[in-house]
């Protein structure tokens, strides 16, 4: 599926108007936002929580360096392999060439946003390398040749009929009178087929929530036990992930993973907590022959020492979407990234550039709502805001925009002209209101009036009227 | 130039850092050497019996079974107990934890032990946590011949053995019994920590126990 | 005499600062600002050399009309003991962003700090700074209250407004679903981005008709406006107020929508 966010406001309208989207996006709503809310109630620590977390991150991210030096080394000592990759094209590389190597055939996968953001699929594809998806989410949309349109929530885009729809059109197996009406005859259904693919596979994917420098730690969090099939079946375990996943000890861990699944699903844990540790050992009667990791950079170097830092403290728990009116209207897809919602907003123009994303800040009404549940305290309307001034610094806002913002502020910096256009303007559109106070459409005002009518202003300006009684009083008053 | 010390290098680069650096070099030794702990919820701040009481009924919030016995001696009975109510062939696979040498097995004339890694073809595994943590109903599980890993994810029933002296307040707590066992810095192949069975809420967000993992997940706590 | 024991000396005296769209659209809003603050013992000015707070080419990211559309607010209200808005995003602004367009430039950014600690949200202002409990109005109207995303979540406007209408006597308040999720307004984000604003806003009055009131309220006209707009071209006939009209006993203009029955 192509990526393109420039289409973003065209891709939002298409959405709108898509039912079964629609249908589909209230699950969003339903299903995270009051379990959340629960969650985080039912601790009364979660915000000093939230705050140390981020100072865990911040303190990190200063000294990210030293800390990867020693993540490294701990890896090494367990007898593992890292691998360093400046971009996605290194990284993809990296990863068939360790695949190629294990003479894979397959590879099973666990759920990665990372290897989404390096287009890892269609690369292992192209060189004759399966890669199966184990995560149902992740099964569903691959089946569909689609990309994820949520960071937790892959799938979240579609409804059960539709599941079952592609799974009748892939399973050929399936018996015709076979029940798949219920997510759980699903469920089974992707059980079964995906049990034997673990055990075929040559390689298991994964990503990382965490990296413990400590202790050269790789920790994936999932409720489905699908990435530790993945990465324990497999001879191999390749775990590809950015540099920003580093913390530093198994205490700071404990520290987000408390935020985490509580901000992600309102679980007060995810099911399975896993950390990983080098390969097999001698004794070891199950577990990868060998344990390497990617860590990649693709462009979040350069976002250090700059007003973009603060996102690298993302853990990626999907809250901001979740709660994001933009998100819950459009849904993910209509981003044209690989990363959504506010974070992806934000996230996105730092690894693509802001030439080809420059919609995705702008679409946000700035309700604040993303930052008031986010784990990591992430100002994202803040940084939205940062990309709009390089965009306006690069003269990248679109022109009617830039027009009509520089013609307002040359009126609202100078108060004696602004007092005399609206004494002339405000009078005129409350004429035209007429009886009915209100504006059906407004030549230079389609984009308000298409949907709404504009209430007619009630005439004389507050300033005007304002004076006229003061002087009426000063008058009285001699 | 390498992957590495380009990454690297960049990173520097960003961050304006050059030089013997010894500030931030001695930020990063004592906090590693110190490993702060920061928050930890009250929640779990109980006395030993409460804590196990905690842990019991967490696990319970989260989909778990939670059984309680008297001594290593009732496990292989109570395992019996479960299968059978779970109309369940009397097999489990199972590692080589010493803990469970002695569990009464010799009483259970009709169950089946099968002993290490399971190759997906079984039914029921038992394992023996390391520990539990009270905070959130959470098992803690480590990787090696006495408990392999695959016995927590491929039978469709995982039976978790757990002492109650073990049942520990936070995962903090957890952090300290391993560094005690291994040394610190240095971890197992894998430490699973386990909280209910498995689920996944990927169709609709309608959330279904027993995904790819366990369908079912049932504690025997040992006093 | 220090500042404080000339605050207790005389009537605090308050800037108001109407915001453009009060200004411009609803000049009935400030009428009721400013009774309700003199009600509550202050001394109110409107400097003339008002406009707007910036928060338009701000959020377009043109930095440097905003920088300069802050310092003449600055200049105009630094004299006030106190700047009151009735809006919660433009409070939002003058409080909370000012200060940060400075950044680096040491006489003016603490000259903005200074004057944004005495910037304030009409209601907010009235109950935790003038510690108004009762305005003395009175309205018989089931009315529904929904909470603008700035003065919420920027300035921790909530229970305020709330407090302060349950003391109208004859009113109820009847809470909407979601009365803290966003109208879709966003300033310049419902024109740019009209359809989705408008998908927004139509779950909005969904959860405004549902409520059963018929009438709302918020703090904020240019949220009133985007609901009244909408209600408007459903055919609804809910009354659209600013909360302070009510706060103030004036609803005797006619309503930003709705047939006011
Ligand atoms: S930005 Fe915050 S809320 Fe959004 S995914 Fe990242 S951590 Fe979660």
């Amino acid at each position: 599926m192509q990526l393109a966010a420039k289409h973003f406001k065209a891709s939002a309208s298409k959405a709108l108007l898509d039912a079964q989207l629609q249908k589909a996006l209230g699950n969003v709503e339903k299903g995270f936002i009051g379990k959340r809310q629960k969650a985080a109630d039912a601790l009364p620590e979660f915000d000093a929580l939230r705050d140390n977390a981020r100072d865990i991150k911040n303190h990190v991210l200063a000294h990210l360096d030293l800390y990867l030096e020693e993540y490294e080394r701990n890896v090494v000592a367990a007898g593992g392999h890292v691998h360093w990759a400046e971009t996605a094209e290194d990284a993809r590389r990296i990863v068939l060439d360790i695949c190629q190597k294990a003479n894979a055939r397959t590879v099973t996968k666990g759920k990665s946003m990372i290897t989404e953001e390096i287009a890892l699929n269609d690369h292992l594809t192209a060189n004759g390398i399966e890669p199966v998806e184990t995560d149902l989410g992740e099964y569903i949309i691959q089946l569909r040749g689609e990309y994820p349109s949520h960071i937790i929530a892959p799938a979240v885009h579609l409804n059960k009929d539709q599941v079952e729809g592609d799974f009748r059109r892939v399973h050929t197996h399936l018996p015709e009178g076979r029940d798949l009406s219920e997510p759980v005859a699903l469920l089974s259904e992707a059980r079964e087929v995906l049990r034997k693919r673990y055990f075929a596979a040559d390689v298991g994917i994964t990503g990382a929530n965490f990296l413990i420098a400590e202790t050269g730690t790789s920790v994936i969090v999932t409720n489905e036990g699908n990435g530790d099939l993945t990465q324990t079946l497999g001879k191999v375990h390749v775990v590809v992930a950015s540099i920003e996943k580093i913390v530093p000890t198994l205490e700071d861990t404990a520290q987000i993973l408390r935020v985490l699944a509580r901000s992600a699903t309102g679980q007060d844990m995810s099911v399975y907590t896993t950390f990983s540790t080098g390969p097999k050992r001698p004794d070891d009667p199950d577990g990868p022959g060998e344990y390497h990791v990617v860590l990649l950079d693709n462009g979040r170097s350069a976002m250090l020492g700059t007003e973009y830092q603060d996102m690298l403290r993302c853990i990626r728990c999907g809250a901001c979407m979740n709660h994001c009116p933009v998100y819950h209207a459009v849904g993910g897809h209509a981003y044209g990234s690989v990363y959504p919602g506010p974070m992806g907003a934000v996230l996105t123009p730092s690894l693509n550039g802001i030439e080809e994303t420059g919609q995705l800040p702008n679409a946000s009404t700035f309700c604040g709502r993303c930052e008031a549940v986010c784990p990591m305290r992430i100002p994202l309307p803040k940084m939205m805001r940062h990309w709009r001034e390089r965009e306006f610094e690069r003269n990248l806002t679109p022109l009617t925009s830039r027009y009509g913002i520089r013609a307002w502020a040359f009126f609202a910096k100078r108060p004696r002209l602004y007092r005399l256009a609206v004494s002339f303007g405000m009078p005129v559109l409350s004429l035209l209101g007429g009886k009915s106070r209100r504006l059906h459409s407004l030549p230079f005002a389609g984009g308000w009036t298409r949907h709404r009518d504009l209430p007619a202003p009630e005439g004389r300006t507050f300033l005007q009227e304002w004076a006229q009684r003061e002087a009426l009083k000063q008058g009285s008053g001699h | 130039m390498s992957g590495r010390d380009t990454v690297l290098g960049k990173i520097r680069a960003s961050m304006r850092v050059s030089g013997p650096d010894a500030e931030r070099k001695a930020a990063v030794a004592s906090r590693l050497r110190d490993t702060p702990t920061g928050v930890i919820p009250a929640r779990a701040d109980l006395p030993a019996a409460g804590q196990q009481e905690l842990f019991c009924a967490m696990a319970a919030q989260f989909g778990a079974s939670v059984a309680r016995v008297n001594d290593y001696r009732e496990v292989a009975a109570e395992v019996s107990a479960y299968l059978r109510a779970h109309n369940l062939p009397a097999e489990i696979r199972i590692g080589a934890d010493p803990r469970l040498k002695d569990a009464g097995w010799d009483l259970e004339k009709n169950l089946e032990l099968r002993h290490g890694a399971s190759d997906g073809g079984d039914l029921a595994g038992v394992s023996h946590a390391m520990a539990g943590i009270a905070e959130t109903g959470t098992l803690a599980l480590l990787s090696g011949p006495d408990n392999p890993t695959t016995i927590n994810f491929l039978p469709e029933h995982h039976i978790v053995v757990l002492r109650e002296s073990d049942i520990k307040g936070d995962m903090e707590s957890v952090w300290a019994m391993l560094r005690e066992q291994k040394g610190k810095g240095v971890m197992p192949r894998a430490l699973n920590l386990v909280t209910g069975p498995s689920r996944s809420g990927d169709i609709e967000q309608t959330i279904i126990l027993g995904a790819h993992g366990p369908r079912a997940l049932h504690i025997v706590v040992v006093a | 005499m220090t500042s404080s024991e000339t605050r207790v000396a005389r009537q605090p005296r308050v800037g108001l600062f109407a915001t453009c769209l009060v200004d411009l659209f609803r000049p009935s809003v400030g009428f009721a600002s400013v009774k309700l603050l003199q009600d509550a013992g202050c001394e109110v000015h409107v400097p003339v050399a008002q406009t707007c707070c910036g928060q338009p080419t701000y959020n377009t990211g043109d930095r440097a009309d905003t920088r300069e559309i802050a310092e003449q607010v600055i200049e105009a209200f630094e004299g006030f003991d106190f700047i009151v808005a009735p809006s919660g995003s433009c409070a939002a602004m003058l409080k909370k962003h000012y200060p940060g367009l400075f950044k680096g430039n040491a006489d003016w950014e603490d000259r903005a700090q200074r004057f944004s600690d005495k910037c304030h949200e009409l209601v907010s202002f009235l109950a935790d700074v003038m510690m108004v409990r009762d305005t003395g109005a009175a309205l018989s109207a089931r009315v529904t209250y929904h909470d603008s995303c700035s003065g919420l979540r920027e300035l921790g406007v909530q229970q305020q407004p709330r407090k302060l209408l349950a003391n109208v006597g004859g009113l109820e308040l009847h809470e909407m679903k979601d009365s803290d999720v966003c109208c879709g307004f966003g300033g310049t984000f419902c024109v740019k981005y009209s359809d989705i604003s408008n998908a927004i806003v139509t779950k909005k009055v969904g959860n405004i008709d549902a409520s059963g009131a018929d009438m709302l309220l918020a703090g904020d006209v240019g949220c009133l406006m985007n609901m009244a707009g909408k209600l408007k071209r459903l055919g609804s006939d809910v009354e659209v107020r600013h909360v302070a009209e009510v706060l103030a006993g004036m609803t005797d203009q006619p309503p930003i929508a709705g047939s006011g029955k």
